[in-house]
């Protein structure tokens, strides 16, 4: 489903940042793959990349779906209508209300008839258990509350991918379970999931592999079962002593 | 206790207000008298409604044949010894009688009519004018912001160039150029196709909203910048385009804050429009300028022009408001 090759990212600027170094992996449809590390390390930057929200530098290839994602003739807006993201800060639109929000893109990219789009967000916002508040203003909602429409929106889409970009390190902790419990059942359904987190209960329980990364490489990748319990590099050791 | 000394010290102060404000124009009135002005406030209508007597003068020579009352309408017909010409006025303002003998000239029929004084015709043009200026400013304005912003070096560069320069120069050299280069230039260029020139109005509209555009983009792209990273990110990330992610997700908040800066370049644009007597507009400040010149009543004159100058702003940022707790959210 997704395939990357020789990945690398630098950020221009006062001083040249190597967010990304050479970065090899792939990732099977209905895999749920959860990237961790410690911050700075790249993470975020991978999964930007992967929707070009962030450009690669040249060289390198990523395929979603077998489109090429960097080639200068892909529409990326057609790319990314099939890759849903969540993001850390909700970024819901603030003039819309929750059902707006979750139609808004049905409307103007998949072109959909108001009377579907309007059915599909009810349905999905059923799903993640805010129905209720369809016709509220995301200002008037919980942290909790929001990312839960956030993924709603982005799965009125009908991504084949869904890429999640610490989804939950802006809530409250008590808000937190609602979120992940979302992703579970997403999960759970086979959805092709990329999850940066820190959640570790979440990488143990749900994911299919564990991405470890530091310094914007790959350090060590694998099975949730080793991963944890018998990771093979020394950085990797020292990263689980410190955060379990 | 406390709080009705509150309010007795609330009511004095609003006292205070009033009592300056009568004693201003007690002032300037006590200093106009010293200076033997005359007002005469009832000569000021006149330029707003202007009643008019209107002739209806023979064009032949010859005798009236007939006079005839025909619902509203007087016919008078004139029959010379060569030709025969009727004129029509409204019913009772006819001079003449059948019989009589008309040489060209004549009045035949005298009425009056009631026209929007010159005052009036001002303010109708610099309504107008404004109007005009302020949706190509507008268009302008947002075109040039979102340029500004662009990643197309040429489009940014060049919506640079234009706000600096617009920026730097005076609004009056601004209008000078339009009128007498520009305008000279581009009439010059029609004629020799055959076309007739373009009206001073239109190089006054031009220079305006030109000028309020540079001003405008600005505003835009401050507006725009001020919306935060992860909308543009949100809406991208969901397949929008540039275009749509701006018209449904970007511009809808932007537009919030652009307003009330956006109401204030407009009030701006309002006042700057008196500039344009200058190339032969005959807006508000030219009319009351020529009015001021026959009737020698310069002070009622210049105030009720500031006032009319007051009511367009005010109406203006009045409508603004409204936009401003329409687009309010939750």
């Amino acid at each position: 489903m997704i395939d990357v090759r020789n990945i690398s990212k630098t950020f221009e600027g006062a001083e040249e940042v190597k967010a990304l170094v050479d970065v090899t992996t792939s990732i099977e449809a209905g895999d749920v793959v959860v990237v961790i590390g410690p911050s700075g390390s790249g993470k975020s930057t991978f999964l930007r990349c992967l929707n070009k929200l962030e450009t690669a530098d040249e060289g390198g290839h990523i395929y979603i779906d077998g489109v090429d994602v960097l080639h200068p003739k892909t529409d990326i807006n057609k790319v990314r209508a099939e890759v849903g993201m969540v993001f850390q800060q909700f970024n819901l639109f603030p003039h819309k209300t929750v059902l707006q929000n979750v139609t808004l893109a049905q409307r103007v990219v998949r072109k959909r008839d108001k009377g579907p789009a309007r059915e599909k967000a009810m349905q999905l916002l059923q799903k993640v258990g805010i129905h209720e508040k369809a016709n509220v203003y995301p200002d008037n909602l919980s942290g909790g509350q929001q990312q839960r429409v956030a993924i709603a929106r982005a799965l009125a889409m009908d991504p084949k991918v869904m890429l999640f970009d610490e989804p939950t390190s802006a809530l409250d902790p008590e808000m937190i379970g609602e979120v992940l419990e979302a992703m579970k059942t997403l999960a759970k359904e086979g959805m092709t999931m990329v999850v940066v987190t820190h959640e570790m209960g979440f990488a143990r329980e749900v994911a299919d592999r564990v991405i470890f990364m530091d310094h914007g490489a790959i350090v060590e990748e694998g099975t949730p079962e080793h991963f944890f319990v018998n990771p093979i590099h020394d950085r990797t050791k020292l990263f689980l002593s410190q955060i379990l | 206790m406390i709080v009705r000394k509150r309010i007795a010290h609330h009511a004095f102060w609003q006292a205070a207000f009033f009592g300056i404000i009568a004693l201003g124009i007690g002032l300037l009135w006590w200093a106009s008298s010293e200076v033997e002005y005359v007002w005469r406030w009832y000569r000021v209508p006149q330029y707003f409604i202007a009643q008019m007597d209107v002739e209806i003068n023979a064009e032949i020579e010859g005798t009236v044949k007939a006079v005839e009352e025909k619902g509203d309408k007087v016919f008078i017909t004139v029959a010379g010894a060569y030709d025969k010409e009727t004129y029509a006025a409204p019913a009772g303002s006819a001079r003449v009688y059948e019989g009589d003998f008309a040489f060209p000239g004549d009045p035949l029929a005298v009425y009056e009519v009631t026209r929007p004084g010159i005052l009036l015709q001002g303010l109708w043009i610099t309504l107008k004018v404004s109007f005009i200026a302020i949706i190509f400013g507008i268009l302008l304005g947002l075109f040039t912001g979102l340029a500004r912003i662009s990643d197309n070096p040429c489009l940014r560069w060049l919506a640079i160039t234009y706000i600096e320069f617009i920026r730097g120069s005076p609004l009056l050299v601004q209008i000078y150029l339009w009128y007498f280069v520009f305008g000279t230039i581009i009439n010059n260029l029609l004629a020799k196709q055959g076309i007739p020139p373009i009206s001073s109005l239109w190089y006054g509209v031009a220079s305006l909203a030109i000028f309020a555009g540079a001003y405008v983009g600005e505003i835009v792209r401050a507006g725009i910048q001020s919306i935060h990273r992860g909308q543009t990110e949100a809406s991208r990330s969901l397949g929008m385009n540039y275009v749509q992610s701006m018209v449904h997700v970007i511009l809808p908040q932007a537009m919030r804050r652009i307003l009330p800066p956006l109401a204030g370049q407009f009030i701006s644009l309002i006042k700057d429009s008196s500039l344009l007597g200058i190339i032969a507009i005959r807006e508000l400040t030219k009319a009351t300028r020529e009015v001021v010149t026959t009737s020698l009543q310069p002070y009622e004159l210049w105030f009720v022009c500031a006032i009319l100058y007051l009511v367009l702003t005010f109406s203006l940022s009045m409508f603004v408001q409204y936009l401003e707790r329409r687009t309010l959210i939750s």
